[in-house]
């Protein structure tokens, strides 16, 4: 019995110890990642719950309280829960009398690495975007990512031009990027040298989500005017 | 005759950590993990986070992998190791998320990088498979450190020049014109090349001074 064992194995090598070592190791990164992931889960989420709540506050300056709402299958607004998809939410931020005062939509297209995710936000009395951040990027570090610091650059977003057409449907003028110092329209951006692709992107995500958004916001800002429920989440009026 | 094993002991551990510094320099003597040598140091603080990731998922995956290294048989090391990195980077990409959001996207593209640097896999295979967890830490810590020290150099130079600027703080008046070059893909290869150039200077005067002396003696 044992010689034959010991045969066996000089024949063919024991597999034995080659499960034991894969499914033994797999089993405890496995342990590792998902305790990890449990543990950072909750705060991770946290993080960016508290970066896209900075992110409203920041285009949309003079708003002291927020409220989301989700645009519903009916094609009206109702008060965001928990579960409402990004791509369909938009926030309300109003002043301290509880005017308000603009809406950040949430927007995201290709930019030359990656996807890149930004929130604009847009003033229905001024017809105008006041302000934009990126919320993610990949862009090139150096040159691609001057989109999310250049003062320059961060200019062109008080005060771009998204007036709504005589139709009430589409835009006057689509927002567009042009050559860095060229700018002659208010619906004009103007680009980054060294970060051409990185900058048309952003007026490319701007102008596909102002041409969908700008019309149906103008047109149903009162359904925004709710009773803001200081910072934070509010449930709004039923 | 316990003391002298003890300090022959202790000068070899010393060793594993100092080879990895200079004699044995992961980029500029080994010449390996390019990959991110040549994509992360368009900035000095890049370089620096970079660097500090990869030598925690090195000390990490080179102790885990000395400590079951009479556990895993030779024709699965490769899947074993590779498993053991890739949990590691997965480990700091979740980590550096909750620490901060904005390290995490100044830094995001390159984390899931670390997987494929062979430095690790390498100091994976050619050392902690084969030594005791306390040498293999001492060896990560130490090609660690050298792999960071290499990615400052890189980045602190290409920072200087492309930009005009050391982390963020401004070196020249305004009047400077920076080369953009330098923090373009190809500026990394121009300086990687003027580095290597001077460690090899070095080491060729060293060998040379080397070989007069021997030949003085005898």
């Amino acid at each position: 019995m044992h010689s034959a064992s010991g045969q066996h194995n000089a024949a063919h090598p024991p597999i034995w110890p080659l499960y034991r070592a894969l499914v033994g190791v797999g089993l405890v990164c496995g342990l590792l990642i998902v305790s990890v992931f449990v543990l950072t889960g909750p705060v991770i989420a946290r993080n960016e719950a508290a970066a896209l709540q900075r992110a409203v506050f920041q285009v949309l300056p003079g708003a002291v309280a927020k409220a989301s709402f989700e645009l519903g299958p009916d094609g009206n607004f109702h008060p965001a829960g928990q579960g409402s998809a990004p791509q369909q939410t938009v926030h309300a931020g109003y002043d301290a009398e509880g005017h308000l005062v603009g809406v950040a939509i949430e927007a995201q297209g290709m930019g030359y690495q990656d996807t890149i995710r930004l929130l604009y936000g847009y003033a229905p009395q001024s017809q105008t975007v006041v302000g934009m951040e990126v919320l993610s990027s990949k862009e090139t570090p150096g040159l691609g990512d001057k989109i999310e610091k250049d003062p320059a650059f961060r200019a062109n977003f008080r005060a771009l031009d998204v007036g709504i057409a005589a139709d009430g449907q589409s835009l006057q003028r689509p927002v567009e990027a042009v050559k860095s110092g060229s700018k002659t329209l208010p619906s004009q951006i103007d680009g980054i040298t060294g970060a051409t692709i990185s900058s048309k992107a952003i007026a490319a995500i701007l102008r596909q989500s102002s041409a969908q958004w700008v019309p149906l916001v103008y047109r149903l800002q009162g359904e925004l005017e709710g009773e803001p429920e200081g910072e934070g989440q509010t449930d709004g009026g039923s | 005759m316990a003391g002298a094993d003890r300090n022959a002991a202790s000068a070899m551990s010393t060793d594993d950590f100092i080879k990895g510094l200079w004699r044995e320099n992961p980029v500029f003597v080994q010449v390996l993990g390019m990959c991110p040598v040549l994509a992360v140091t368009n900035s000095a603080i890049n370089a620096l986070a970079m660097g500090l990731a990869t030598t925690f998922v090195l000390v990490l995956s080179n102790t885990l992998v000395a400590t079951l290294r009479h556990f895993i048989p030779r024709q699965v090391r490769i899947a074993t190791f590779i498993l053991i990195i890739a949990t590691f980077v997965t480990v700091v990409d979740y980590l550096i998320q909750a620490i901060s959001l904005d390290l995490h996207r100044a830094l995001g593209a390159f984390i899931s990088l670390i997987v494929v640097n062979c430095l690790i896999l390498g100091r994976a295979e050619a050392f902690a498979s084969k030594n005791t967890v306390t040498r293999s830490v001492l060896d990560g810590l130490g090609m660690g450190v050298g792999f960071t020290f290499a990615l400052l150099c890189l980045g602190g130079a290409r920072e200087i020049f492309g930009s005009g600027s050391l982390f963020g703080v401004a070196l020249f008046p305004a009047a400077y014109q920076p080369w953009i070059v330098m923090i373009l893909p190809s500026g990394g290869f121009f300086t990687l090349a003027l580095w290597l150039l001077l460690f090899n200077h070095l080491k060729l005067r060293r060998q040379a001074r080397d070989d007069l002396a021997q030949e003085v003696t005898q």
